[in-house]
């Protein structure tokens, strides 16, 4: 009896051990002293590599990993090497709080690329502001995180000056998904849902208020939650509201089966999202996803001539996930971090100097650069300049670009 | 007012899906006194083991032929891990205070969202499930989707067997027995042990049947599913009266059509536009598991008995 509880025991612990090895994958250890004066520094990525959005998560994760190793055989910044360390935050403020702690014990760590969600940049800022560590997100969209709260009431200010981002914000967002349904596809009737996260309810709510300025009617609001997958309910109010097109606040795991059930149901007008069910996975997901629209930011990756390099090295690197939405944005934000270590190091005799993460802050600030998007540059506040967007359609199982502009007014 | 058909018929569909999970709690409830807080995740790897099946079958299977070796693959799944739950997890708990089982239990059910999560490498990312296609069905104003009238077939279908099973066959009756009087039934020469394992059993397939159904729904699968359904589905037990059959499957249905009504109408009440909407269905559930604990704290069918907790 003894021996059994023992072997039970040590199979218990064995697993354990097992188990917290998984987690410290990915942690490896960097190469020192091979080259002699060269400093490794690292480039931490934040995105959810796991769960329901790591499709998005890995082509940040890829893309990243792609710019840091073009930087290295260019030898872009002399002296220095670069390296990529990626941790999983799986979509949730939590562990993307831990990761910052993370990345900023880390000595090596000069800036961070990340994360992909707006409430989980809520959880990592004051972090990150903290220990002068520059972050740059590819995706978060949420305004108040580089403008403040009481930016929609005009009073904008700054909380954080070590955050950037190269997505343009829900401010921009929300509206141009408003102008191009009133105008473009003339749908004055819209049912509007969110699921109540920061990213999807401040899209629902910049949408409302420019749908409702120009002149539409919001037949009915619903709340939902992230993790449900069972919209019947909702499905019938919508049926008997009349709307002609739903607008979704949120990401493509719950819209993808809200999407369906709708259509399912008899309910057959496009629901149009934010940037957040641009995903090929929403398609997967959506069999009857056919004249679904969503907004993205900035234009198509394909259509900038600027990126068709981008497309071919990405190709010829063989990475396992497509780039996805984020894909460019990521690889420039990790190319701002690149170039404002390079403009650090330079103006230090080639060296990193002792201060450098305050430094890269100061340097990335004052960055501009052709970039994979278009142009890479940012604001008093922390934003992308460049305010383009472009509102996509699911045609034959693919997203097609329908129209590509700025937002108007 | 034109929309209550329809939200009734949406009510109950989610209550028959409610109701089949519920069943497993309740039958291994009726017998044990186990409160098994894995079964959601044997609904789960239900789900998985018909996407596999699906899979595995070449492109362009009929769904004729798909769908039941699909609904046969996930039943053998959930069957095996339930019985394989009982057999290593439980049984050697049998004696031990009620507390220690239901710890395993809770174990358990991270340990298969894991095992599935490394079988299945993005489980955790919603897998795609095949859908029946067609256009939805129209009665009146009523708009049926074409997947869920697998459910609405299945869950009558499994309930009258069921009930045939325990009340007509021997190993029903068995059941019966050992579920009143496990000691005394023991003495008169039934074989407790393989009731037990029936009971698992059973509960399991109904849970596989239901993971088809919520797969045909939803058109995905992935290995989070089971926690939320299955502690819905736990509600519905104690909401009937946990350890009767009947009970489940009608305390399914209420919680279903409480889901729906309140989604549609708590919003429409004075004063309460603030908690109405999908967001909030969750808690109206639970708001009326509590009332009816309150009022009727055995649960809608359950008898009252003293001495369990």
């Amino acid at each position: 009896m003894r021996n059994r509880s023992l072997i039970v025991v040590s199979i218990a612990v064995a697993g354990a051990l097992s188990l917290s090895a998984c987690g410290s994958r990915g942690e490896k250890k960097a190469e020192d002293g091979a080259a002699g004066s060269t400093t490794t520094v690292t480039i931490g990525v934040d995105a959810p590599l796991t769960g329901d959005l790591s499709a998005l998560g890995l082509g940040i994760k890829n893309s990243v990993d792609l710019a840091v190793k073009q930087a290295n055989a260019k030898n872009e910044v002399p002296g220095v090497k670069f390296e990529i360390k990626a941790l999983d935050d799986t979509a949730k403020p939590a562990p993307g709080q831990q990761n910052a702690t993370n990345l900023v014990a880390d000595k090596t760590v000069i800036g961070v690329v990340g994360p992909l969600n707006s409430s989980v940049a809520q959880s990592m800022q004051q972090i990150f502001n903290d220990a002068n560590l520059v972050q740059i997100s590819p995706a978060n969209t949420g305004v108040a995180l580089s403008q403040g709260e009481a930016w929609a009431t005009g009073k904008k200010a700054r909380p954080f000056k070590s955050y950037f981002r190269t997505a343009t914000t829900d401010a921009v967002q929300g509206p141009f998904a408003a102008q191009y349904l009133v105008n473009e596809a003339k749908k004055k009737k819209v049912f509007l849902i969110d699921d109540q996260k920061t990213y999807g309810a401040g899209l629902a709510g910049t949408f409302k208020g420019e749908f409702t300025k120009l002149g539409g009617t919001i037949v009915g609001e619903e709340h939902v939650n992230p993790d449900d997958r069972d919209f019947n309910a909702i499905v019938t109010k919508v049926k008997s509201s009349g709307a002609e097109a739903i607008y979704y606040g949120g990401e493509y795991p719950a819209a993808g089966p809200l999407s369906l059930q709708l259509k399912e149901g008899g309910v057959n007008i496009p629901l149009m999202g934010g940037d957040g069910i641009q995903s090929g996975d929403f398609i997967k997901l959506n069999p009857k996803s056919q004249g679904d629209l969503a907004t993205a930011v900035g234009l198509p990756v394909e259509q900038l001539p600027s990126a068709a390099k981008f497309i071919a090295d990405y190709k010829a690197a063989a990475y396992k996930d497509a780039y996805e939405t984020y894909g460019g944005y990521s690889y420039d934000s990790a190319w701002a971090i690149i170039q404002g270590v390079k403009t650090v190091v330079a103006a230090n005799n080639g060296k990193l100097p002792a201060d450098a993460r305050a430094k890269v802050v100061a340097a990335v600030q004052a960055i501009s650069f052709e970039g994979v998007t278009g142009k890479v540059s940012f604001d008093e506040y922390g934003d992308t300049t460049n305010k383009q967007l472009t509102v996509y359609a699911v045609k034959d199982g693919k997203w097609a670009v329908e129209k590509s502009g700025t937002l108007a007014g | 007012m034109h929309e209550l058909p329809q939200q009734l018929a949406n009510g109950l569909i989610l209550g028959a899906l409610y109701g089949l999970v519920a069943i497993g709690y309740t039958m291994v409830y009726g017998i044990v006194q186990l409160i098994n807080f894995a079964h959601g995740e044997i609904f789960m790897v239900g789900g998985f083991g018909a996407l596999t099946a699906f899979l595995a079958l070449p492109g362009g299977t009929s769904l004729w032929i798909a769908i039941p070796l699909m609904l046969l693959a996930g039943i053998l799944v959930s069957t095996l891990v339930a019985v394989g739950a009982e057999r290593f997890a439980y049984r050697p708990l049998r004696g031990a205070p009620r507390l220690a089982p239901l710890i395993t239990a809770i174990g358990l059910s991270i340990v298969l969202q894991q095992l599935v999560f490394s079988f299945y490498p993005d489980a955790k990312k919603a897998r795609v499930f095949p859908k029946i296609p067609g256009d939805p069905i129209e009665f009146a104003s009523v708009t049926i989707q074409r997947s869920d009238i697998f459910l609405l077939v299945a869950a009558p279908l499994c309930m009258i067997v069921l009930g045939w099973f325990v009340a007509k066959t021997r190993s029903g009756r068995a059941m019966q027995a050992t579920s009143q009087d496990p000691d005394t039934a023991k003495l008169m020469g039934i074989d407790t042990d393989r009731i037990i394992v029936m009971a698992f059993a059973i509960g399991a397939a109904f849970a596989a049947v239901a993971a088809v159904a919520y797969g045909l729904r939803t058109g995905q699968v992935d290995s989070r599913m089971g926690i939320l359904l299955g502690l819905k589905a736990f509600t519905a037990a104690v909401l009937g009266g946990i350890g009767n059959i009947y009970g489940a499957m009608l305390g399914g249905l209420a919680l279903g059509l409480t889901e729906g009504l309140a989604t549609a109408y708590i919003q429409h009440v004075p004063g309460m536009d603030l908690f109405g909407g999908a967001a909030w269905k969750d808690v109206w559930a639970f708001v009326l598991l509590i009332v009816v604990l309150l009022v009727r704290p055995q649960g809608l069918l359950g008898e009252r008995v003293a001495d369990r907790a």
